[in-house]
């Protein structure tokens, strides 16, 4: 079947079964392999993308659920959020393996798109759902805090 | 090897026949240098270094580069870093394994350096008509301080390049080192893993590429019987499906069209000689080696002294520990991309040990190893799973690829299939006799440790690595070690720490208790232990750890500390945990690292692997268990196998002790000191000493219990 899906601003036909998961159709059929699969069960955030701004698990989201939404993956990033937290996590070199950052780096800028300053609770509550197996944990908690006080003084 | 459906068709590799195939192969240096395979510098002035180690996370890349750097007296800025393929003639023995990276290759890298720096200083000498010892070099510039010349490496790249290499260099004194050992060693690989635009294997893409999933059997040791592909053949995109010997292979267009197709497979499965039993069966089961009980004979690991089997006498303690089977889980799920053409095998993977990864591949392919490219590039992790001596998932790919010769496979495992494939930390169980002198230290130490091996030839050391050499035996007049090594078919392999991930938390929390029992702080006890083995590194990872966790300050109400020191890969890590318990379960909330490393070549990345491995080891501790019930893996994803989520990551601090002895292993030693620290809090909240891994929420824990 056809779908047609609004991804990073760009209008995409798909042929694809309305079950693929979304995040199949990202990479195998759009190549935007920035998005990652981790578990497909919803338990990693490897995949991670925007659905009409907010965190998704595209892993978890049939490809004809998706239609409707705009789809922004790590690929699509940009504005304030999005470059204060990249050049926060190049400065504290968050990265280890790098497999689940994508992922990360989606959160965190739903998370500063939400919450300006946000406590170590609110990071917590919007990052707990992203599994980094090389436990990056402290350095990304670092990182944005420290591009959450970029993008405060900035304004 | 252990028999099984897994490694079946690789058991007949025996080492010999492995170093005698890689001997002929290796082709020659792909990108010829004057300045040899590991560093290449273009006129632009920038400076290509050959990582002939694989990146897996631990920064590698950057440690050895920032070596060659240093001995170069590059800049630092203009310094790149691209990953070695496969090649035995230009690189050596490829493999990256045992923390030994930099280790293994200070001076290799040091040397690489130093040499065509010289190059660099006589090629100035020549052109400036003067001796070289009057030439300075820094960040990729020479110069003459007296003649106020100068000369960028790149304006002297083609003389220095006519220049004979030394044979051997002069290297650099360690207090002129401006590079190693400073903060100014970081990654460079932040800014591809921040956007999405680093490749991993799972990334690959290629027109003629075929995706591959296998269905495996569920139980270790099960082979295949019969299996009925009508109906995965008839999901769209689906394009082959047949028998390897590791199962079912399905081939389609797409990863999802793959995973359709083996979904709708119909397999029967032969279980004859398949592991049937459940984890508590296998814990009983050990129980009654260690007490004697079975057909299993002890080896001897450790015999001191005189008389050591002997009867203990006077006032003895017993301790029993078991451990469970861990999954690596690393992020990135096993995979591979290969592609046969004839003699040829081209593979692109995140392959740990390169060297074995091309002869096993060879071998599969019925080829010679110089025939076999590995394009080696970074992995999503490993944590040793990458590590597989038999190389089983390139393996099968490698099967797979030459049954559609001449396209691209690329063999993606799903997180189900990667949790369930073996090669887990073995599970153990120790049962621990000391005899205490009246002072309260012990005065005869009895082990019996029971466990797979990781390596069918070889003897099985890494079961009871750390104890054997632990400064805690330093009072002890004999010391009886035996260990038990049963085999059945369930796989094992190297986790992160090996053996360590369960020796450190024997070794360090009976010190616990019985530095309780005695009456005596845990510091005071294991300063005693120290003094008395002559173990001056462990005294000052010691003294610099109470200092810096505050040792002697008192904790908030409801907190404790727990400490716990182990050395492993040569590298001594001490931590500090502060540990509350919340209706039983155990807060970590900030943990101190003192590490002891030799010459510390990246500090930040030391601290990072510090980090990430208390993260790793703290997993382990609180949740990691992977259970069988009727030989059926329990734990098929992160629900059932929970890995620590940031809201429950301590703070960390890391404190590097000052050394000039050559740099250790830093990508697994911090794993192992955590589980007792946090256990020795426990233990100091509560009374209550821990018995069992994982602390918390496991079907491990139920079902028995200790002593039976
Ligand atoms: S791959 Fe989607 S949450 Fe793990
Ligand atoms: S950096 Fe490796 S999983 Fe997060």
């Amino acid at each position: 079947m056809s779908y047609t899906l609004s991804v990073n601003g760009r209008f995409h036909d798909v042929d694809e079964d309305g079950e693929t998961p979304l995040l199949w159709v990202l990479r195998d059929s759009l190549s935007l392999t920035g998005t990652k699969y981790g578990c497909g069960a919803a338990q990693c955030g490897a995949c991670t993308v925007h659905l009409d701004g907010r965190p998704a698990r595209s892993c978890s989201i049939a490809v004809r659920a998706a239609v409707s939404a705009q789809i922004v993956t790590i690929e699509g990033m940009d504005g304030a959020e999005a470059v204060a937290l990249r050049d926060a996590w190049v400065k504290h070199d968050v990265p280890q393996c790098g497999f689940c950052q994508s992922g990360q780096i989606m959160s965190a800028i739903a998370l500063l798109r939400n919450i300006k300053q946000p406590t170590d609770q609110d990071i917590d509550l919007a990052m707990s759902g992203n599994l980094c197996r090389c436990a990056t944990y402290t350095r990304i908690r670092a990182a944005i805090h420290d591009a959450a006080a970029k993008l405060g003084t900035s304004t | 090897m252990i028999g099984g459906a897994l490694v079946v068709g690789y058991a007949a590799t025996n080492p010999m026949q492995a170093i005698g195939a890689i001997l002929q192969g290796g082709g020659d240096d792909p990108e010829p240098s004057a300045f040899g395979p590991f560093i290449r510098i273009t006129d632009d002035g920038w400076v290509t270094i050959v990582n002939k180690q694989q990146e897996l996370g631990q920064g590698i890349h950057a440690g050895l580069a920032a070596i060659v750097a240093e001995e170069l007296d590059a800049d630092w800025n203009k310094v790149r870093v691209v990953d070695a393929r496969s090649n035995f003639r230009a690189y050596g023995v490829q493999m990256t394994a045992g923390s030994n990276s930099i280790a293994s290759n200070w001076d290799l890298m040091r040397n690489a350096g130093a040499a065509a720096r010289t190059m660099f200083v006589e090629a100035a000498a020549a052109r400036w008509g003067m001796q070289s010892s009057g030439v300075v070099v820094r960040d990729g510039v020479l110069s003459h301080p007296g003649s106020n010349r100068t000369a960028t490496f790149a304006e002297l790249l083609a003389d220095a390049s006519r220049q004979t290499p030394p044979q051997t260099p002069v290297l650099k004194r360690r207090q002129d080192y401006r590079l190693v050992g400073t903060d100014r060693v970081r990654r460079k690989d932040s800014l591809a893993k921040s956007t999405g635009t680093q490749i991993y294997t799972q990334d690959i893409q290629r027109p003629d590429l075929l995706v591959a999933m296998v269905a495996h059997s569920p139980r270790f040791g099960g082979k295949l019987l019969r299996f009925d592909a009508s109906d995965a053949l008839k999901v769209k995109g689906v394009s082959h499906v047949f028998a390897i010997e590791t199962g079912v292979a399905v081939l389609a267009e797409t990863t999802f069209a793959a995973k359709r197709g083996r979904d709708a497979l119909r397999i029967e499965w032969d279980d004859n000689e398949a592991e049937m039993r459940s984890s508590p069966d296998l814990v009983a089961y050990f129980h009654d080696i260690a007490a004697g009980r079975t057909d299993v004979e002890p080896g001897s690991f450790q015999s001191t002294g005189q008389s050591p089997e002997a009867p203990f006498d006077g006032d003895v303690v017993e301790f029993a520990f078991d451990f469970p089977y861990l999954a690596h889980a690393p992020m990135e799920t096993l995979d591979c991309v290969a592609k046969v053409d004839g003699w040829d095998v081209a593979i692109t993977s995140g392959a740990h040990l390169a060297t074995v990864d091309q002869v096993q591949a060879a071998l599969t392919a019925r080829t010679v190893p110089g025939r076999v490219d590995i394009e080696v590039i970074p992995a999503g992790g490993s944590f040793g799973r990458r590590g597989a001596m038999s190389s089983d998932y390139l393996v099968e790919c490698v099967r797979i690829a030459k049954r559609v010769e001449g396209r691209s496979v690329k063999l993606i495992w799903s997180r189900e299939d990667d949790m369930r494939s073996g090669y887990f930390r073995p599970m153990s169980h120790h049962r621990v006799w000391v005899q205490v002198g009246s002072d309260g230290f012990p005065e005869r130490w009895r082990f019996h440790s029971v466990c797979q091996n990781l390596l069918p030839l070889a003897p099985n050391f890494t079961a009871t690595e750390g104890i054997a050499d632990s400064p805690n035996l330093s009072t002890a007049a004999t010391v009886d070690g035996k260990i038990f090594t049963p085999a059945f078919p369930v796989i094992v392999g190297f986790w992160r720490s090996v053996g360590n991930s369960h020796t450190a938390m024997v070794m360090e929390h009976v010190v616990d208790q019985l530095a309780r029992r005695a009456g005596k702080d845990p510091v005071s006890y294991r300063r005693f232990l120290y003094q008395k083995a002559g173990d001056t590194r462990r005294l000052a990872v010691l003294d610099e750890l109470c200092a810096r966790a505050g040792w002697d300050t008192p904790l908030e109400a409801g907190w404790a500390r727990g400490l716990a020191i182990h050395q492993a890969f040569g590298t001594i890590v001490g931590q500090v945990a502060e540990v509350r318990l919340l209706d039983g379960r155990p807060i970590v909330r900030r943990v101190v690292a003192v590490v002891d490393c030799g010459i510390a070549v990246a500090p930040d990345q030391i601290a990072a692997q510090i980090e990430g491995s208390i993260g790793f080891g703290l997993s382990a501790a609180l949740y990691g268990a992977v259970t069988l019930k009727e030989g059926l893996v329990q734990e098929t994803n992160f629900d059932r196998y929970p890995v620590l989520r940031m809201n429950e990551m301590p703070a960390v601090e890391t404190y590097i002790v000052a050394s000039d002895n050559k740099p250790t292993g830093m990508g697994e030693p911090g794993v192992a000191p955590i589980a007792p620290a946090v256990a020795n809090a426990i233990l100091a909240l509560s009374g209550t000493p821990t018995q069992r891994l994982p602390l918390l929420n496991s079907a491990m824990n139920a079902g028995f219990s200790i002593g039976s």
